[in-house]
């Protein structure tokens, strides 16, 4: 009995800890077979190439395409940058010391701050206070802050990857600290950098509550970055909320699931080939 | 070499080096500046009603009815809490038995289907997890267990789910943090996997695990759309878990787009509660991660 | 200092934080010759070559006492241009570090740097530094591929090509063939002693049988301080100092 008693324990606990894994698992698996079931007979090149007509009752998507993409590309260009200068300069230019405490301090602050407060927070500074009104440019930049940390803390656990012995190699040829930056950390760490955008580019696309505040709900054709625009994200929430058209809203969903899946499988596919070239 | 040829690129470069420096430590203060502009901006707006009004009628009353003045964020901050205790009921297990397999019985091969599977959870949108819950999950509570459905309950649910990544990312970073020798000395030592981690593993990334633990709950207390969608927003403290709730993000989100003057204010104190609540589960998540990290 | 000192040392010391790593260290490179460097682990000969190059300086809390000068200037000189010091002295590390690039990019990466963009030009500029480093008949037909792909005494001739790319006039060597094979050794050896007639060359190795091949002066080095320095024959025959016999011996190291 004593012998028994910890395989019985050990059984159960294997048992019970791999019942939690494979429910968690199908509930994901059950979330996306869901909504590609309901979504996917929707979907066809009209649905994407088509404005929304009716407030979304009928026509199809294109504007919030458009909107979606104008809104992440502003918030990566202005994000992108700032995130992995900062990354440069914390990994290759610091030696840590109060200065460096405090702006991953920041950095790791600025990560856990809920989106709506980031909503909030563009509402007042660009929506009114600046007087960009809702428009991509609000939006842009409220999503652009809200990336920051995630661009942050992947570029620099990309750097940090790359193996010193590149450094010295570029050191000892006569390279300055910038030369030795751009023509050998960075083209080195350049394929996990991008994971870590293309990570930032699914969360925005993702992301409502920041949006809808800063950049509207406006289901015209935006003309320009002041025009006001609604994402898919959030046409879906408006789609579902409202009962509008659920067709609509499931096909919205299915489109954005898929946008969600083909970007995972671009960063599984870009951290592959990082880890093959250092291993 | 000649010397003076010499001097003179050096010094060009090194001017350049210099001025390349200072203008990635000028970047590098950007996320630090984001965060005090935030700050500034959501207290500048928010704290002057909460002290016209007074922090104790502001904090703990009662009834939120903004076009009468009345803005009392109890029901908010209690609704906040009690959705963030369920989904941390639902999350924690769930979580931690995902990074346990993950860490220490599943193959290779196991992992490399799970794993991307779970970060997949990360990059749904809230969303998506809201309208699941209300096609699914809330007819389901409303016939089984009776009440309006949306409710404490199925915000928890939802919530539960979607804190998953957060706690199994963190969870297995520390887990895997632990040094190998321990799980071998453990299983040398005749213990079988499941003691291995009950009593060598678990113990020695403790504080890891507290940390995602507190980051998750971060999540619960900031997630917005899907609260929204499932938790029934009735602004009183909630009876039941089959009551209908409204969270502190779910009263901003709300208003947010038709509010005006002193209601608007209110909005934005609501904000600064949360924003106070966020800041202090960071720096306790901070303060225990960098324990972890001091102890070698 | 006499015409054909190249590298003159002088009271140099060499300190991590408060430790000092070399102890006042007295010797002369001359021009055009292999100075050999032997000794056991941990007694300083990869910083010392560091110390030439001033790639200690990259150390946090490094610093340093006494003078080096290289063709009589004195190397730490507050207006002294290190990039240029270390365009002149190429250095080649104990593990081979290709950079993740082809094998042309690996020995263009200096020329590149210079904004040197001509096909033709560069295309010269990698044939010469292949071919001088011994490496070219073995590559000539496959220079796109990765630098990563090719053999570990390759690599180490690849970084050799690499350096002699920038035009230096010193090569420190780091037990530049510690993890290759006999033969691949007997190649690199092959290269430096035909190198020798156009470059100064610091070779530190942990051979003592490769020193006695191809160095034509030998130091010995021993817990940061230079026991002896003296023509190679000498060194192995009838060293001066008991420790460096003990050493060659094998009796500790
Ligand atoms: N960057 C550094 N920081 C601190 N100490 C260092 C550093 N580099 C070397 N040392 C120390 O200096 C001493 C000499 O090291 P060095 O690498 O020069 O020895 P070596 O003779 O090259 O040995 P090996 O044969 O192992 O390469 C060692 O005790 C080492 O720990
Ligand atoms: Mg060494």
């Amino acid at each position: 009995m004593k012998r028994l008693g910890p395989r019985i324990e050990e059984k159960a606990a294997r048992i019970g800890l791999l019942a939690m894994t494979l429910i968690t698992v199908s509930v994901l698996l059950f979330i996306i077979l869901f909504i590609l079931r309901r979504g996917l007979p929707v979907l066809n090149l009209e649905f994407l190439t088509a404005n929304p007509t009716d407030m979304g009752k009928s026509g199809g998507i294109f504007s919030t395409v458009v909107g979606t993409v104008a809104l992440t590309l502003l918030a990566i260009v202005i994000a992108a940058p700032l995130g992995v200068g900062t990354a440069i300069y914390l990994t290759e230019y610091t030696w840590g010391g109060p200065v460096t405490r405090i702006i991953r301090f920041g950095a790791e602050c600025l990560a856990g701050i809920p989106s709506i407060i980031f909503g909030l927070f563009g509402f007042i500074l660009f929506v009114t206070k600046l007087k960009f009104g809702w428009s991509i440019l609000s939006g842009g930049l409220t999503l652009a802050f809200m990336l920051l940390p995630t661009i942050i803390r992947t570029s620099e656990e990309a750097i940090k990857s790359v193996p010193p012995a590149y450094r010295n190699v570029s050191f000892s040829l006569g390279s300055t600290k910038w030369q030795t930056v751009t023509r050998v950390v960075l083209p080195s760490a350049l394929p996990g950098i991008i994971t870590g955008v293309v990570l930032s580019i699914g969360r925005s696309i993702g992301e409502t509550a920041a949006t809808i505040f800063t950049a509207g709900s406006a289901l015209r054709m935006p003309t320009s970055l002041f025009s006001s625009t609604r994402t898919m994200s959030v046409h879906f929430y408006i789609l579902a909320r409202e009962g509008i058209s659920m067709p609509n809203a499931y096909g919205t969903a299915a489109i954005l699931i898929i946008a969600i899946l083909a970007i995972n499988l671009l960063t599984y596919y870009l951290m592959n080939r990082f880890i093959k070239k250092y291993s | 070499m000649d010397g003076t040829a010499k001097k003179r690129v050096g010094n060009k470069l090194e001017r350049n080096d210099r001025l390349v420096r200072l203008a990635l430590l000028v970047i590098a203060f950007s996320a630090v500046s984001v965060l005090v502009v935030i700050t500034v901006f959501i207290v500048g707006q928010g704290t002057p009603i909460m002290f016209r009004y007074g922090l104790k009628s502001f904090l703990a009353g009662t009834s939120w009815y903004p076009s009468e003045k009345l803005f009392g964020l109890w029901p908010m901050i209690v609704g906040s809490l009690f959705v963030t205790a369920g989904a941390l009921v639902i999350g924690v297990p769930f979580g931690l038995s995902c990074a346990i397999v993950l860490t220490e019985f599943a193959s290779k091969r196991v992992r490399g289907i799970i794993k991307p599977i779970i970060e997949l959870l990360a990059g749904i949108p809230s969303v998506v997890y809201g309208f699941m819950g209300v096609i699914i999950l809330v007819p389901f509570i409303r016939k089984t267990f009776g009440g309006p459905g949306l409710s404490v309950l199925a915000a928890s649910i939802i919530l539960g789910i979607m804190i998953l990544p957060t706690i199994i990312s963190i969870s297995v970073d520390s887990l895997q943090a632990v040094p190998p020798s321990y799980r071998e000395g453990s299983i040398a030592l005749g213990a079988t996997r499941w003691q291995t981690v009950k009593m060598v593993l678990f113990p020695a990334a403790r504080s890891g695990i507290i940390a995602s633990i507190i980051l998750g709950m971060g999540r619960a207390v900031g997630e917005t759309m899907a609260t929204i969608m499932i938790a029934g927003n009735a602004a009183e403290v909630p009876h039941s878990l089959l009551a209908p709730v409204r969270t502190l993000t779910s009263n901003v989100a709300l208003e947010m787009s038709y509010a005006t003057g002193e209601h608007r204010e209110a909005l934005f104190a609501t904000g600064v509660v949360l924003f106070v609540i966020i800041m202090v589960l960071n720096t306790i998540a901070n303060a225990t991660s960098a324990k972890r990290r001091k102890q070698p | 200092m006499t015409n054909d000192t190249a590298i003159e040392v002088r009271g140099f010391s060499q300190y991590f934080g408060e430790v000092r790593k070399l102890k006042a260290l007295d010797l002369d490179v001359k021009r055009n010759e292999i100075l050999g460097i032997i000794g056991p682990a941990r007694s300083g000969k990869s910083t010392f070559l560091c110390a030439l190059n001033r790639l200690n300086d990259l150390v946090r809390g490094s610093h340093h006492e006494g003078t080096i000068r290289i063709d009589g200037c004195d190397i730490y000189d507050p207006g002294v241009d290190v990039v240029a010091l270390r365009r002149q002295l190429g250095m080649v590390f104990a593990t081979p570090v290709p950079l993740p690039r082809s094998i042309f990019e690996n020995v263009a990466f200096g020329a590149r740097r210079e904004g040197i963009r001509g096909r033709t030009r560069l295309d010269g500029i990698v044939r010469d530094s292949l071919e001088k480093g011994g490496l070219w008949e073995e590559v000539k037909d496959r220079l796109e591929t990765s630098g990563l792909k090719l053999s570990g005494g390759q690599q180490q001739r690849l970084c050799l090509a690499r350096i002699l790319a920038v035009a230096p006039e010193y090569i420190l060597l780091d037990e530049p063939t510690s993890g290759l094979d006999p033969i691949s050794t007997m190649k690199i050896e092959e290269s430096l002693r035909r190198l020798k007639k156009e470059y100064t060359i610091v070779l530190v190795t942990n051979n003592t049988k490769q020193a006695a091949r191809v160095a034509d002066r030998t130091a010995f080095f021993l817990n940061g301080e230079l026991v002896e320095i003296g023509m190679t024959a000498k060194i192995f025959t009838a060293p001066d100092d008991t420790r460096t016999d003990d050493y060659l011996r094998g009796r500790f190291g």
